[in-house]
């Protein structure tokens, strides 16, 4: 094979210094700065510092409180994912099906979309709301009382309802247009082969729609462990208490809320390496099973 | 029609330019939402109204927390405010960090203002001084947990608002659930059943003077009366005579404000809002305490908020903010300040004159916070101060609501309150030096 080769040895460079520079102003500073600060307590102000070792991370692997929270986050992602990808897949089947009035459908179906995650805790903690809220009064129409921000069962069945209706229309968009690149000549060799639907889904369309679904498992794993944070944040309307919070919300209250930087540096350490893991271990085991086309 | 506007834009900005330019601005960073908000737009309106050499210009940051990060945050970068208000809890913080302000009091004096702490009423005067008796942080927002009650309830129940616990699951609390109210609520757990428990029984909340003394310190979280404080609500919660709706304020005054609860604790500087919410006659009577525990109940902690000057700002920004606490602590914005928002008048000057204008005569239940806050002292009165104190806080929240809805045991939730705290305390005092 040819190698490519410029002729001025400058310019590849040049062109991959924007973003180069932009990694390494907010990736690569803030990573090292978290880490640096993990092994200090310091004052809120910034006028006091002591070097504590690994203290901040001892203290995080003694703490069942963070286990708990660990907990949940694992949970509360699986889930978010499984019902945001699963959800929107079925309507994307259904929407590529229709002919009359499909622009109409998907419009209704996106505008979600257009929606930022802490207006969209904000409808949530609205509609849930212990006293005026109308799905609780659905619920308790069937005899359940449910309490949002008391009742951590109740809390996070509407943390998830939230995040999963938020995160649909974005799968929904481009499972959508997945679908509809998928050769119409392939579609109709398989339905000659095989009449049962389901089977020619599994088959043959699934397998051709893995590499949009891949990158949305990755988006939407990130979007449940980071871009929840608005939802979570209106809904236990900056009062944590007993409710479920994720790790990234662990964070934001030890080091925004309650000061302790030397702390919270350590958890988002924690953070970046299981999501640098995760990475690592969806492309390892997912990818090489994926044709790109 | 564009080059219009465009010239009047134009005339505007040269109208507005010319004794700006001349003028000192501060900022100055507040957390005071809704009702209060507007206030506090009109006291800085006011005072610009009533000078030509500064201008303050409020900006509302959010809650109390999100507006104590913001001011550290900007610390840090260098763009702090002039003023940033801070709440009672974030008190240990700020004023631990020496240096990140100028303290109130050697503002006023080095800028040729007068002061004398005495003038401030007796339950504001120590919050947010040091260890030395020096007021570090000017109060502002001065409040302190009162019982409010619905007129209507206690009458249609035959009872009059209880003065001690026992009293109210004696007497009151099965004479509201039989008048078909819920009889209590609570918008605060660490503020009202917590810290301001500890003050009105006059019992220590932690050690080295309540925290004044050293940032080496712990809680009292062990002491039996607390404990068996929350035992008692948890009994009342399960039998009917308290409701329960979580840590939310709101979701604990909503219910409250709909007539459904007969009587609720929050914050005198609930009052304004409250006048303009609720469609009953209520009033307010103070913080009932536990005969078994004390019969010679004490004051309570002020609560609310203190504003501090920042440091790190030109001479004549200081002289402006300087100024401006002169102004803000003057008898007349005092006293509208405390009509328009139920908050404690903090002088004793600025109570003359409400007392004068009659409008306790007016509204009986606006003196409470103020009456309380006047109650005699105790030993452990003055204040309390812990860092970390926001997360202890937390802490608190998450246990308490554990033990009422019966996921912990109260043994278990105390101890994890206490070791929690206890090393969020000494996590502090490793900052400190």
């Amino acid at each position: 094979m040819k190698r490519a080769a410029f002729s001025q040895p400058l310019m590849p460079v040049a062109l991959l210094l924007p973003q180069l520079v932009i990694i390494a102003v907010f990736f690569y500073w803030p990573a090292w700065e978290a880490i640096y600060s993990s092994f200090f307590l310091q004052d809120p102000f910034g006028f006091g510092s002591n070097f504590v070792g690994a203290d901040n991370y001892t203290r995080l692997a003694k703490s069942s409180e963070y286990a708990k929270v660990a907990g949940f986050t694992v949970f509360f992602t699986v889930i978010v994912t499984v019902l945001s990808l699963g959800t929107a897949l079925l309507l994307a089947v259904k929407a590529d099906k229709v002919i009359r009035g499909a622009k109409t459908y998907r419009t209704l179906l996106m505008w979600v979309y257009a929606i930022a995650p802490p207006v969209a805790g904000f409808l949530g903690a609205l509609l849930f709301d212990q006293n005026i809220g109308p799905i609780t009064d659905l619920f308790a129409f069937f005899g359940y009382n449910l309490q949002i921000g008391l009742n951590y069962n109740d809390t996070a069945f509407a943390m998830i309802v939230v995040s999963v209706w938020k995160q649909i229309p974005v799968n929904f968009i481009f499972l959508l247009s997945g679908l509809q690149s998928i050769p119409v000549a392939v579609r109709e060799a398989a339905l000659i082969d095989n009449k049962s639907g389901t089977r020619r889904f599994w088959d043959i369309t699934f397998p051709l729609l893995a590499p949009t679904a891949f990158f949305l498992l990755i988006t939407n794993i990130t979007y449940a462990l980071f871009d929840t944070f608005g939802v979570i944040d209106i809904m236990v309307k900056g009062n944590p208490a007993s409710n479920p919070i994720t790790l990234v919300y662990k964070v934001y209250t030890d080091g925004f809320r309650g000061g302790d930087l030397g702390g919270s540096s350590a958890q988002s350490v924690v953070l970046m390496v299981l999501v640098l893991a995760l990475t690592i271990m969806q492309f390892r085991m997912l990818e090489r099973r994926i044709h790109y086309t | 029609m564009k080059t219009t506007s465009v010239m009047i834009a134009g005339a505007m900005t040269a109208a507005m330019a010319g004794p700006v330019a001349a003028q000192t601005e501060i900022e100055w960073w507040h957390a005071m939402g809704g009702s209060l908000g507007e206030t506090v737009n009109k006291i800085a309106t006011e005072f610009n109204a009533s000078q030509s050499d500064y201008v303050i210009t409020p900006v509302f940051k959010g809650s109390y927390e999100e507006t104590l990060t913001a001011g550290i945050a900007a610390f840090r970068a260098g763009e702090q405010p002039n003023i940033l208000q801070v709440f009672d809890a974030g008190a240990a913080t700020v004023i631990g960090a020496q240096g990140a302000t100028i303290p109130v009091q050697d503002l006023l004096v080095d800028n040729g203002i007068a002061f004398d702490i005495e003038d401030y009423i007796s339950g504001v005067r120590y919050f947010y001084a040091d260890s030395d008796g020096k007021m570090i942080g000017m109060p502002f927002n001065s409040s302190s947990p009162i019982m409010y009650f619905n007129v209507d309830a206690l009458e249609a129940a035959g009872v009059t608002a209880p003065v001690t616990w026992e009293e109210f699951q004696d007497v009151t609390a099965p004479a509201l659930v039989e008048a078909g109210y819920v009889p209590l609520t609570q918008s605060h757990m660490p503020w009202i059943f917590t810290e301001n428990f500890f003050s009105r029984h006059n019992l220590p909340f932690a050690s080295a003077n309540n925290g004044y003394d050293s940032a080496d310190v712990t809680i009292n979280m062990d002491a039996p009366e607390i404990r068996d404080h929350f035992e008692a609500f948890k009994g009342w919660i399960d039998n009917g005579y308290a409701g329960f709706y979580g840590a939310s304020w709101d979701d604990n005054a909503t219910p409250f404000q709909q007539g459904e609860v007969g009587m609720w604790l929050g914050s005198s500087g609930s009052f304004g809002g409250l006048q303009q919410t609720a469609e009953f006659e209520f009033s307010a009577t103070y913080l009932p305490y536990w005969e078994a525990i004390t019969t010679e109940p004490t004051q309570t902690f002020i609560g609310g908020a203190a504003l501090f000057a920042m440091s790190g700002q030109p001479e004549e920004e200081n002289k402006a903010t300087a100024e401006f606490f002169r102004f803000l602590t003057s008898p007349e914005v005092q006293y509208m300040w405390h009509q328009e928002t139920g908050y404690v008048p903090i002088t004793e000057a600025a109570y003359e004159v409400a007392k004068a204008d009659g409008h306790y005569d007016r509204f009986p239940a606006a003196e409470v916070g103020i009456q309380q806050l006047s109650l005699p002292a105790g030993e452990w009165t003055r204040g309390y101060r812990m860092g970390f104190y926001v997360q202890v806080r937390d802490v608190m929240n998450r246990e308490y609501t554990r033990y009422l809805t019966g996921d912990t045991s109260l043994e278990d939730a105390f101890a994890t309150i206490k070791e929690e705290s206890d090393e969020l305390l000494a996590r502090f005092a490793q900052t400190q030096n």
